[in-house]
């Protein structure tokens, strides 16, 4: 028996998503103290983002030229840059950018995402594979490098990058959804169901739906460290956000044009996109044992 | 085995040609004439049309398209329309600058990863295996691009012990090693941690299983047990994550390219991008997406040849 080219696509093998509660996602991470860090570092990462216009020391985006290059002290924490705008400020500014790009960017791409995956899942055969045709074709392009093609493309600000994110995360998306909607389509309630009668609308939204958000959420937000990784690190390469806004990104390449006379720049860039992703890594671990019991068992 | 790999390059070759259609039609998508663009306002309108010729703008889209990849089968990649040299040449200028570097970033990381997951999961909760758990986790999801500019900052700029610019002198063996230290420190470190990590899991599950158990009763030594019967097969995991390895490891040769000025596909694609040089963006981003594809191929292959199973279920 040959099977359909979806079952032998390029791209990482998709478990089925496995049913999660909120209580005992939060017992895990309780118990764990890696968990618990992570944890702190994400609360902390998203307090400075909520917060960033109160906390500010000073204007992140005021040139004061008499202050420019001033190495970290009582009044500038983490010094100034070429402008003698206040790094520290500038750096709370840009967890704004990076949780505003990363969560809205992810939310977009799995709403995208489910509407596709549900379709390829539960469509005609020939659309679903056609879409997984599109699904691997975007995936077969290196994230950094699909990133460059659509900033050169559409140029560069907060709608662009945004756009390239839901581009590179609406695949990924869609084939979990895809997987998980295979395989509920058979399952015995789905039939049920459709013997009395459902229609496929009903069935999508009010059987299959309902099974695939929860896991899809926690999917989602691991993925968040990777979205304002590729932010920054667009940014980072002139192909991001535009200055002067105080991406993390912005903030390193500016730094690193003055690294040996004001190493102080990239090294306050680094730290909060380290926090970011250590944060977001650790508790997301934390998280995936659980959403994972063949992983848990093994490790 | 045949009609398996007769399907997997199939499949490849139509992924791979969806990917260019929809490279090109993005990059048609552009509002404004891409040969001002490129020439920049002041350019006299004979110049643009002569630009639109040379580049094939002129004709519909499905014909540049079709014309594109007919070319490109036979090697020819077109004309870089700034520098007039021919794009296959740019490429093949840079593109032995980006395997070296994938090559020894992946290389330290194997040679790295592997035995820290394998002792890892023999001395299991030991510091050593604890250490290596948060060390992975830690690692994988860090920035390649923080990595490097830390350590330029640190090897370069503070301790002056590594060159920070460019590839080296060619033909000066050690230069080039020590221009290829920070980048693929920079590359490599988050798949030491990745690679521990799968080694480690999977040499946990082979040590539970019977043939170790009847080569310990055959009173081997225990470090023959780990060696000639549990790591080779543990290892097997790793290798379908070399395929997905390429597309990231690309992604990371991007930024190191950006960070230390090396040469490179990277740094080739991105000076491209900025120009808005589409020739030469289009032909090279079609040289990564083979890369990545034949690497997943060339994978399945050796998966397949491995793991009889595969090949029979499809």
């Amino acid at each position: 028996m040959s099977a359909p080219p979806s079952e032998i696509a390029i791209g990482p093998p998709i478990a089925p998503l496995p049913a999660v509660s909120g209580g005992r996602l939060l017992r895990r991470v309780r118990s764990d103290p890696l968990g618990l860090l992570g944890l702190a570092l994400v609360a902390l990462v998203v307090f400075c983002g909520l917060f960033a216009d109160w906390i500010a020391p000073y204007d992140p985006f005021k040139i004061n030229v008499p202050a420019m290059f001033s190495a970290p002290s009582a009044a500038h924490i983490m010094g100034t840059d070429n402008l003698g705008r206040d790094i520290f400020s500038r750096i709370l500014k840009g967890s704004q950018i990076a949780l505003v790009v990363g969560v809205s960017s992810i939310l977009i791409s799995q709403v995208i995402g489910l509407a596709l995956g549900l379709i390829a899942g539960y469509g005609p055969r020939w659309l679903d594979n056609a879409l997984i045709l599109v699904f691997d074709a975007v995936y077969s392009f290196p994230t950094v490098v699909l990133g460059a093609v659509l900033m050169a493309i559409v140029g560069a600000s907060v709608h662009t990058l945004m756009f390239v994110v839901v581009v590179i995360q609406t695949p990924a998306y869609a084939r979990l959804v895809r997987t998980a909607t295979l395989a509920k389509k058979n399952s015995d309630f789905v039939l049920a169901e459709r013997s009395l009668g459902a229609g496929p609308v009903r069935i999508l939204v009010r059987h299959i739906l309902p099974n695939i958000v929860g896991p899809l959420f926690i999917i989602g937000s691991m993925d968040i460290p990777a979205v304002i990784t590729l932010e920054a690190g667009l940014t980072y390469l002139g192909l991001g956000l535009p200055p002067p806004a105080p991406s993390w990104g912005r903030i390193l390449e500016e730094g690193y044009r003055f690294i040996r006379d004001a190493p102080w720049i990239v090294v306050a860039g680094g730290i909060p996109l380290i926090v970011t992703t250590l944060g977001f890594t650790f508790l997301g671990e934390s998280l995936r044992d659980l959403l994972d019991p063949k992983l848990r068992r093994i490790v | 085995m045949l009609i398996y790999a007769a399907q997997r390059v199939g499949l490849a070759l139509a992924i791979c040609i969806v990917a260019m259609v929809m490279l090109f039609g993005a990059t048609r998508l552009l509002p404004g004439d891409l040969a001002t663009i490129m020439l920049g306002p002041r350019a006299t309108p004979e110049r643009v049309a002569r630009l639109n010729e040379e580049m094939g703008l002129d004709r519909p889209l499905p014909v540049q398209i079709a014309l594109f990849i007919g070319n490109a089968v036979q090697g020819d990649l077109g004309t870089d329309p700034l520098t007039e040299r021919k794009v296959a040449v740019i490429i093949m200028e840079n593109l032995p600058d980006t395997l070296i570097l994938v090559a020894t970033a992946l290389g330290w990381s194997f040679l790295l990863g592997i035995p820290l997951g394998c002792f890892s999961a023999i001395r299991r909760n030991s510091f050593v295996d604890k250490f290596t758990g948060v060390l992975s986790v830690g690692t994988i999801s860090l920035p390649s691009f923080v990595v490097g500019i830390y350590v330029a900052l640190i090897f370069a700029v503070q301790l002056r012990l590594l060159p920070m610019r460019g590839a080296g002198e060619s033909g000066q063996i050690g230069n080039q090693i020590a221009h290829l230290i920070m980048p693929s420190f920079a590359v490599g470190l988050g798949w030491v941690g990745y690679l521990a990590r799968i080694v480690r899991a999977s040499m946990l599950e082979v040590m539970g299983e019977n043939h170790i158990r009847t080569a310990r009763a055959f009173g081997l030594p225990e470090s023959r047990v780990v060696s000639r019967y549990a790591l080779r097969i543990a290892i097997l995991p790793t290798l379908t994550l070399l395929a997905l390895a390429i597309g990231g490891l690309l992604s990371s040769t991007v930024f190191a390219e950006n960070i230390f000025v090396r040469p490179g596909l990277g740094s080739l694609i991105v000076n491209s991008a900025k120009l808005r040089n589409y020739p030469v963006l289009q032909s090279s981003v079609l040289v990564a997406v083979g890369i990545y594809i034949s690497a997943t191929i060339v994978t399945d292959m050796i998966v397949a040849w491995l793991d009889p199973r595969v090949r029979t279920a499809v």
